[in-house]
């Protein structure tokens, strides 16, 4: 299995890259994710977002698709395009240590 | 390590909708936005009754087709009968919505915000005599078979 090394830890990822224990994430992982994967500082609305979906993915046991992020978030989907660019669904779910979102939409 | 060229990821896609029932827009709009949602770059061409799919008028009416379809598992003359074509309409759109799936006139501004962009075909638009103030603003222009061609330089081109 693959890891990463983050601020002196060792993380194991899934398949797709992402945490594979959400238990690893922190605000500070969240913040070291972003910057390797270019989108450099986490602002308020990218936090809303990161926040939203480890919410739902905490009640639900599933991370938010792209149209619930952008319907509940308070982030409408062209911001959320800006925010998190080529492929904010799969990037915002990255840097919230959560696994890939699997819905189509 | 290099991947073989036939595997390198699809950075870019070209969908052309040709036809204008529900059945038949909605698998371009669900390829263009999750084409979006992946981070590739996306452009819907609609022709023929494709246009229905962003003519203002119509777009918010689009019927599943009941004849001529033997996936639909009942037989045509059955699904000939008036009122048909709207029950099975009715039946996939709550569908359609318990999936989360946008309403079409939804799920053209959202592949539009997510930076898709939207055309039509100039030769079906003569056609039916349609002008461009019959097409919701979101459409980015209506172009040429020739123009299509040059704004698909480098995409995958997929027909539905």
């Amino acid at each position: 299995m693959a890891t990463l090394e983050v601020l002196g830890k060792t993380l194991l990822l899934d398949k797709d890259g992402n945490l594979a224990n959400p238990g690893d994430w922190s605000e500070e992982v969240a913040r070291e994710l972003a910057v390797r994967e270019g989108i450099g500082e986490l602002t308020a609305q990218h936090w809303a977002v990161i926040n939203f979906m480890r919410k739902v993915h905490e009640q639900e046991g599933e991370p938010p698709s792209v149209r619930r992020i952008t319907q509940e978030s308070g982030v409408d989907t062209k911001a959320l395009y800006q925010l998190f660019p080529n492929g904010p669904g799969k990037k915002a779910a990255k840097i919230a240590g959560l696994p890939k979102p699997k819905s189509c939409i | 390590m290099k991947e073989p060229k036939s595997r390198q990821p699809v950075e870019r896609v070209s969908i052309i909708v040709s036809r204008g029932s529900l059945e038949g827009v909605y698998p371009g709009l669900i390829m263009a936005n999750g084409a979006r949602m992946e981070g590739i770059e996306a452009s819907l061409f609609f022709t023929f009754f494709g246009l229905d799919a962003i003519t203002n008028k119509r777009l918010d009416h689009l019927k599943v087709a009941t004849v001529g379809n033997p996936a639909m598992h009942i037989p045509t003359v059955l699904g000939a009968i008036p009122g048909m074509s709207a029950f099975a309409t009715h039946m996939m759109k709550k569908e359609i919505e318990k999936l989360n799936i946008p309403p079409v006139r939804e799920f053209l501004q959202t592949i539009h915000d997510a930076g898709g962009e939207i055309y039509g075909c100039k030769a079906s638009v003569d056609m039916f005599h349609l002008k461009k103030e019959d097409f919701t603003p979101l459409v980015d222009d209506i172009i040429t078979v020739g123009e299509f061609y040059e704004k698909s330089a480098g995409a995958q081109i997929i027909f539905t």
